[in-house]
């Protein structure tokens, strides 16, 4: 517990003192993405979840997807959570984990990557997030023996760039007889969409940090503001705005964790990524903070006025990104579709008994 | 509010679980048995009665209270699950379930020793109804506008006035009311309510029944025509009722009957959809569900809080705004989710009547036990803004 309190908090100082959101709209160039990397590795902060015999911190999912909260905070735009789970994909298939920043996929229900039996891989990713500024990308394949984990090198990859909602790189990437540069059998908990549901984990922890932030400066903002000779928190539309706006940071937060605290328990009990538990959890989640992100950033941006919707302003950074990341790792109608499909395929004798679980 | 915005995400130990087995496996035994209908709310209220014994014996009422009571001690989590399952299947809880809630805690927080000893054990025998006098006609989000009074007589004290809206009062064996005993002060508004146990029995008392839009007959306008009540049925001090407020409105507003209200016409929606039905409908089921799981696992925090003994009241204002909104837009959603499906299949094992039942009380969801707006308030209360 101290241990990881003490990653947290240092996340937190690395992240304000090199990636600071109001900085890094005022500066000149991309250098601080430099900084920052620097500054990620030396915390250990992109070996969080890789076992400690291959050099990682050992965190545990729980407490390394924790720190993705905290990366949404500050708008991270680095591949923090990709190379954090490249690291924890590598790490389970008994792969050694490269320095540098590593995309991970695939990231959207449309991806095929295989694995051919001469050990090199071809395949489409129609959406890998910061695929340019990565040296390698983890990816779970389809093998001629089932699901492989293989590591590649993304300069062998023909990459078309592409840029989401936010301006943050989610490149196509095609992998044609592409060389590995290590490849393992997944693990036996892992499915094929295992990577989807991990990175959905991900990014709804990122969508709860960043709207946790966006809540305090919306908070912070209205108790300054003054309109009609009084503070703007002082109309009662306002503060139901305002409590709307907590609700559904309160709801992300909570399904977030939830989610990951699951993922963590279940795997250690010995199920697996198939386990109706915990795709309950892990689409759960991604759902309702898909739509907490809408929601959140329309009631922020409203409650701002104008200021909010300049370039100057750091409100942008998080709302845009919230909104981005809403799309990586299957998107919210994907997942309620499948989600759906579990609930149906049980039955209604089965539906409460899944919700009522934990 | 940063902190407050926490959630830790609490899984329900071992021991809570097993006593959900039991639940579940008793709730299954009475369905079969035809005791009632998990698809709609029983309105035969001597099923209640022969139901809440059944509870009782199994000790699951009051299992939270003190030993020297009844009760059992047992943790707020297992009380939680008991009342879970009890919602999700409408298992006719209505005798003891405001007792359970809030009744009994309030009692063992303020009430005399006499009250307690008497009282209790008949709350955890399942042979104690009780109901809230809160409400007038003059005075709903705004209690502290209250005016049914109560006047210093010997040995106690005499009610006259009346209160509204007060459920199952009619079937009730006591009410918990708020009534005035002085004038707000001109530095408190809130001064001047007392809170007293009253005896539905005591002469002097009408209960006239209120039909609902939905059918249901369940509240009430209660009037008192100088209705004794003794000096030791006083709750907490006089004029000080205000103070004593807070904690139960979060075991009030938390918890899992704030989601599962209309929780059948989903269920009945998975029923008719079949096990593989289009695009539409699965994505319309998954939404749904998603965020019914969402909500749960908030209220499962929140009752991880109040067990640490924390007093949660904006993140159970939280609870109870989403998850009211949520159960109440819940019938309009199915119904749009089987707009596409062909009317036998629609209307097929009573579908439809669980549909319009269940729209037919949504408007009062997000009305009982506070509006959304007075929830609002609280919220906002809570992050400073008031
Ligand atoms: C099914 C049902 C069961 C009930 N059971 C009980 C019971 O057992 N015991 C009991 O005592 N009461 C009971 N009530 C009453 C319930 O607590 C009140 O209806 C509720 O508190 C609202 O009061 P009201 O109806 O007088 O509405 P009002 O307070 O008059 O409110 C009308 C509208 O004005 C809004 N409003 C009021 N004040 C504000 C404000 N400050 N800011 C913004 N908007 C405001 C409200 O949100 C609402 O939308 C029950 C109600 C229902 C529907």
């Amino acid at each position: 517990m101290q241990n990881d309190d003490l990653v947290a908090a240092s996340a937190q100082r690395l992240f304000a003192d090199v990636a600071d959101i109001q900085a890094v709209i005022a500066a000149k160039d991309t250098s601080w993405k430099d900084r920052l990397w620097a500054g990620v590795e030396e915390t250990g902060l992109n070996v969080a979840a890789l076992p400690e015999d291959l050099g990682g911190a050992a965190l545990g999912l729980y407490d390394s997807l924790g720190i993705l909260r905290i990366a949404g905070g500050a708008a991270l735009a680095a591949p923090l959570a990709e190379t954090l789970l490249a690291g924890w994909m590598l790490g389970a298939a008994g792969l050694e984990m490269p320095a540098g920043r590593i995309a991970f996929g695939p990231s959207s229900f449309f991806d095929d990557v295989t694995l051919h039996a001469d050990g090199s891989v071809s395949g489409a990713v129609a959406r890998l997030p910061f695929a340019r500024e990565c040296a390698h990308a983890a990816l779970l394949a389809r093998g001629p023996e089932g699901l492989s984990v293989v590591l590649i090198a993304l300069d062998d990859a023909a990459i078309e760039r592409n840029s989401n909602l936010a301006y943050d790189p989610v490149d196509r990437v095609t992998l044609s007889k592409c060389r590995v540069v290590a490849t393992r059998r997944a693990p036996a908990a892992f499915t094929a969409d295992t990577a989807l549901l991990i990175g959905a984990a991900a990014r709804s922890l990122q969508i709860a940090g960043a709207l946790e932030k966006i809540l305090a400066l919306t908070t912070e903002y209205v108790m300054q503001r003054r309109a009609f000779e009084r503070l703007i928190s002082g109309f009662q539309s306002v503060q139901h705005s305002v409590a709307q706006l907590a609700g559904e940071v309160a709801v992300s937060v909570s399904a977030a964790r939830s989610a990951a605290d699951a993922i963590e328990g279940l795997l250690k009990q010995g199920r697996d990524f198939g386990d109706p538990e915990l795709r309950l959890e892990v689409i759960s989640a991604k759902i309702r903070t898909a739509s907490a992100a809408q929601k959140g950033a329309a009631i922020a941006h409203q409650l701002h006025g104008a200021i909010g919707v300049t370039r100057e302003h750091v409100l942008h950074r998080l709302t845009l990104r919230v909104l981005a990341w809403r799309d990586d790792y299957g998107n919210e109608s994907q997942w309620r579709e499948r989600l759906g499909q579990l609930v149906c395929e049980r039955g209604p004798e089965a539906l409460w008994p899944l919700l009522a679980t934990r | 509010m940063q902190t407050a915005l926490e959630f830790q995400p609490l899984r329900l130990p071992e021991h809570v679980q097993r006593l959900r087995a039991e639940v579940r496996a008793f709730i299954r035994s009475e369905i079969d048995a035809g005791t009632f209908d998990p698809d709609s709310p029983e309105e035969d209220w001597s099923v209640h009665k022969q139901f809440a014994k059944k509870v009782a014996q199994r000790g699951w009422i009051g299992m939270t209270w003190p030993r020297q009571y009844g009760g059992q001690e047992r943790s707020f989590l297992d009380r939680f699950v008991v009342n879970e399952e009890m919602m999700a299947s409408n298992a006719p809880n209505t005798v003891y379930f405001t007792a359970d809630r809030q009744s009994g805690p309030t009692l063992i927080k303020y009430a005399s020793e006499r009250i307690k000893s008497e009282v209790l054990p008949k709350i955890i025998a399942g042979e104690a109804c009780f109901c809230i006098g809160m409400s007038e006609p003059d005075s709903g989000s705004d209690l502290f506008a209250a005016k049914c009074k109560a006047t210093r007589t010997d040995g106690g004290w005499k009610i006259n006035g009346s209160k509204i809206w007060t459920t199952n009062a009619h079937r009730a064996d006591y009410m918990i009311g708020l009534f005035r005993t002085s004038s707000p002060t001109d530095k408190n508004r809130r001064h001047g309510l007392t809170s007293f146990l009253v005896d539905m029995k005591a002469p002097g008392i009408t209960c006239n029944l209120i039909d609902q839009m939905s059918g249901v007959r369940d509240f009430n306008e209660v009037v008192f025509d100088n209705v004794f009540i003794p000096d030791d049925q006083l709750i907490g001090e006089v004029d000080g009722a205000w103070k004593q407020a807070t904690t139960e409105l979060a075991y009030e507003r938390s918890g899992p009957e704030r989601f599962l209200e209309t929780f059948a016409v989903l269920r009945k929606l998975v029923e008719i959809a079949g096990s593989k039905p289009d695009a539409r409908m699965t994505e319309a089921i998954g939404g749904l569900v998603a965020e019914l799981h969402a909500l749960r696992r908030m209220s499962v925090s929140v009752a991880g809080m109040l067990e640490a003994g924390r007093e949660p009241v904006s993140e159970a204002a939280i609870v109870k705004d989403l998850g009211t909104l949520w159960e109440q837009d819940l019938p309009q959603r199915v119904r749009r989710a089987t707009a596409h499906l062909p009317i036998d299949a629609a209307s097929y094992g009573g579908f439809e009547q669980v549909l319009q039942f269940n729209t037919r009380i949504a408007p009062k969801l997000t009305i009982q036990g506070g509006t959304t707006e007075i929830l609002r308030g609280v919220i906002a209360r809570g992050l400073g803004l008031r």
